[in-house]
């Protein structure tokens, strides 16, 4: 058991990083919380007691390094606390013959920078996914500075994630370390993993490591979702907007042993009426419904070292966008009425098996093996898509050291094939990929302050061919609460140039593929090397924790897949770089806590991103150059029974951004080079009653911020100058919502 | 008893050693990853207590013993010479009495 929790603790020690309290949760042997148990700092007088539902909150210092926890009938139990972190502590009875188990599982700060990984990496907690009350994870990421969050077109209402500047498709997105957003989900996937489900997410900046696979390029998202072993046993969350968008989530989760438990996890959302605020008879959020359903077990013997999940899911995804006279069952296909409607299923079988050596801790081994299914069916005006993707995918991973636990390393194989069946119109892309890989990544730490990985990974790919993707991540502390960081790596991926540009869909533009010879659509695969420096430096201010953050990373594109909107605005071109196209962005942060509960963070951002096109060079469009982001939270202290106020407010004001070329178009249907510049409030309060219900409600784009004219050709959208895809800024004005969150614990 | 089993290649021991603070429990780690076949060394700072995994067809625990009392400090059965404890930083002295 001991060895197993000091593996987790190895594990989580990374993400921990200073802060003025800590917070923690006592259970019995039964995983029970145990109210009324005594927490005190020893030798000194700080001391709580565990509130109704086994947590407590202790104000921390760095003198104070034991806490003792004890409950009568239980042995007390000494800890010894390295940093603040959050604590969650098993108390045993008092019968002298068992372990003691002390599991420190996750760090309490809502959004963390790691100081001691090699590679940049910052972690989102379940308190920062909360800020963002709505709905799927593409929006919890409206609080990160890291990530930018835009709208992909004036139809569909999805939320768009762009790192470094440079949208989903050059990310790898995970689940559980398992490729989740990729292939026919690239556009909506994000909009179909639900935000209550997800515990925590990590970001990482740069080329990342190559355990995951070759495809990242700018960055890598991993998230993790509630496990059942930790779950409590109910959790209802119901939301409403004034978008008549509906959410509802209700979580069941049962320990069926000391060694089995599940969890059921029921999503439904809809929004059931039409709203048009721009008055140009379209509307401006899609009418949509979906159902999701996931069963997750999990499988823990700690004595013999075995972890397993397995997860179940489906999902039922539809949409209907358009004008709002569009009637899908008179109107389809018939050019009287303007309309689209994408309806996806998605199957999805996972299994995670993990075995940590009783008497190694440090080696383990893994496998994942995943199977999804999905289908998208859909139409855009008179233009259908339809595409299918069956996948497998599988990862077998061994982790040990070489000589001593300061050499550590990981290699593993790993498997994937896609079969898409993909239909433009009546063209028919169909394609079937497969790859083997085999990967060795090295991690050096002196346990001071340095640290480096060395990865690599050769792939066998049966279009993108053989190939090697080199990845290296180095940390050095060059002095007190100072953190350097170096990443350079190469990523090398196929474009699915129709499920990532869906959004050109709902538009007048003729897709033309400019090249033949390559393997996809007659394109080459996509090459770029990432170059990354971040720089960290915490330091005190008026006697607070501020911390100044700069990152500056550069993707180079060896060839890329060029989406070119500048060439004219009837058309959609696709062809192989012949040039050159990079993107450099730096990014400076500003974090102070002035006092444990009210935090402000900053952000400048500034993203020189440029590409040869056929026409000439020209900056990536829809991607303004500078940025700014604040972040202002602010919490009660939490008063009897759990009773808190929550405050967060968020601000982003984006600069001038280049837009599509639209110069030929008639005078009216133009929009000019670029976008005005303009900012956003989102808002949100939350009041928690007690430990068992909370409420919130909140605003979205408070200052009423619309784009202009958002969709071009909008009175004729059957001629040739319709063009919902140029949308700079949000399409629906100020929105507001309320929900409320009830748990049984 | 240990010595007529058959030798392990991940044997389990904890050692009993004298620290005080973040960089004692530095140096402790080091000196015991110094000795070749240690290949887990992690020192608690409240139990005073060095947990190691070590091969033991490569070195004995003796050896980490040696290793540590050679940086300075005192372990359960090898005391650290004066010289060695002498030269640690004035925080990291602990108490010999």
């Amino acid at each position: 058991m001991y060895k197993l929790i000091l593996f987790f603790l190895l594990l989580s020690a990374p993400f921990l990083q200073a802060q003025e309290t800590i917070s923690g949760k006592v259970v019995d042997e039964n995983s029970q919380p145990l109210p009324g148990a005594s927490i005190l700092w020893k030798n000194t007088q700080i001391s709580t007691s565990s509130a109704t539902d086994g947590t407590f909150t202790i104000p921390y210092s760095s003198e104070n390094m034991y806490l003792v926890i004890s409950y009568i009938g239980y042995t007390a139990d000494t800890i010894h606390v390295h940093t603040p972190q959050y604590i969650s502590h098993k108390m045993t009875p008092d019968n002298g013959s068992q372990l003691k188990e002390v599991v420190v599982d996750k760090t309490r700060k809502s959004l963390e920078r790691s100081h001691t990984k090699a590679a940049n990496v910052s972690t989102m907690g379940s308190k920062e996914l909360l800020k963002a009350a709505c709905c799927n994870i593409a929006e919890s990421f409206e609080t990160n500075p890291s990530i930018d969050v835009n709208f992909s077109d004036a139809l569909t209402g999805t939320k768009q994630i762009k790192m470094l500047g440079l949208t989903s498709p050059y990310l790898s997105i995970a689940e559980e370390n398992i490729p989740s957003v990729r292939g026919a989900s690239q556009a909506y996937g994000l909009s179909f993993v639900p935000g209550t489900w997800v515990e925590s997410i990590q970001i990482t900046k740069g080329a990342g490591p190559v355990v995951n696979g070759y495809e990242s390029i700018s960055g890598q998202i991993n998230y993790e979702m509630l496990k059942p072993a930790n779950d409590i046993p109910f959790f209802l969350n119901a939301y409403g907007d004034t978008g008549s968008r509906f959410e509802l989530n209700t979580h069941f989760n049962k320990k069926l042993s000391d060694k089995w438990s599940t969890s059921l996890f029921l999503h439904g959302n809809t929004r059931v009426s039409k709203n048009d605020m721009n008055h140009d008879h379209f509307l401006d959020n899609p009418l949509g419904k979906q159902i999701n359903v996931l069963n997750r077990w999990q499988y823990t013997n700690a004595e013999k070292g075995w972890v397993s999940f397995l997860n179940f899911r489906y999902m039922r995804d539809e949409k209907q966008a358009g004008q709002v006279d569009f009637d899908p069952d008179t109107d389809r296909y018939s050019g009287h009425h303007w309309g689209s409607e994408i309806n996806t299923d998605k199957v999805d079988v996972s299994a995670k098996l993990g075995y940590v050596f009783p008497d190694m801790p440090y080696q383990s081994i893994g496998l994942q093996t995943a199977f999804n299914y999905h289908n998208q069916e859909s139409y855009f005006g008179l233009r259908t898509y339809d595409i299918d993707q069956k996948s497998f995918y599988s990862n077998l991973i061994f982790n040990s050291i070489i000589t001593n636990t300061l050499n550590k390393f990981a290699t593993g194989l790993n498997v994937t094939y896609d079969k898409y069946g993909e239909f433009v119109n009546t063209t028919d892309f169909s394609r079937i990929d497969n790859s083997v890989g085999v990967f060795g990544e090295y991690t050096y730490d002196n346990v001071n302050n340095f640290s480096l990985v060395l990865g690599g990974r050769f792939d066998v790919h049966n279009r993108l061919g053989a190939f090697f993707t080199p990845r290296l991540h180095m940390r050095y502390n060059p002095w007190k609460d100072a953190t350097f960081r170096l990443s350079a790596g190469r990523g090398k991926r196929a474009a699915n140039i129709f499920a990532e540009n869906q959004s050109l869909f709902g538009s007048s533009r003729a897709f033309n593929i400019l090249d033949s010879g390559g393997k996809l659509y007659g394109l080459d695969p996509e090459i770029a090397w990432n170059y990354g420096v971040s720089f960290i430096q915490k330091f005190p201010l008026f006697g607070k924790t501020t911390e100044f953050v700069l990152d500056f990373y550069r993707t180079d594109f060896q060839n890329q897949v060029v989406t070119d909107l500048y060439a004219s605005p009837q058309q959609a071109l696709f062809y192989n770089l012949s040039g050159k196209s990079y993107a450099n962005s730096l990014q400076a942060e500003l974090n102070y806590e002035i006092t444990m509960h009210f935090n402000i963070r900053t952000a400048y951002k500034y993203y020189d991103i440029k590409t040869d096109y056929t026409t000439g060079s020209f900056e990536r469009p829809l991607q303004a150059k500078h940025r700014f982001f604040a972040n202002v939270g602010y919490e009660t202290h939490i008063g009897e029974k759990g009773r808190q106020w929550k405050f967060d407010v968020t601000y982003n004001w984006m600069g001038k951004q280049r837009l599509p070329y639209t110069g030929s178009n008639p005078v009216e249907e133009q929009m000019g080079d670029y976008s005005p510049s303009f900012s956003l409030v989102n808002a949100q309060i939350t009041r928690t009653f007690s430990s068992v219900f909370e409420m919130y409600i909140g605003g979205e784009n408070i200052g009423n911020y619309r784009q202009n004219k958002a969709i071009l050709g909008a009175n004729d959208p059957f001629g040739p100058y319709f063009d919902s895809s140029i949308v700079y800024a949000p399409v629906f004005g100020q929105m507001y919502y309320a929900g409320l969150r009830f748990k049984i614990k | 008893m240990q010595a007529q089993e058959k030798k392990s290649k991940n044997a389990k021991h904890d050692i009993e050693v004298k620290g005080n603070c973040g960089q004692c429990k530095a140096r402790i780690e080091k000196a015991a990853y110094g000795v070749k076949g240690v290949k887990s060394a992690a020192w608690n700072e409240e139990t005073q207590d060095l947990q190691i995994i070590v091969d033991e067809t490569k070195c004995s625990v003796a050896d980490v013993r040696a290793a540590v009392a050679k940086a300075g400090h005192d372990t359960d059965n090898l005391k650290a010479e004066d010289k060695d404890y002498n030269s640690l930083h004035s925080c990291c002295k602990y108490d010999r009495s």
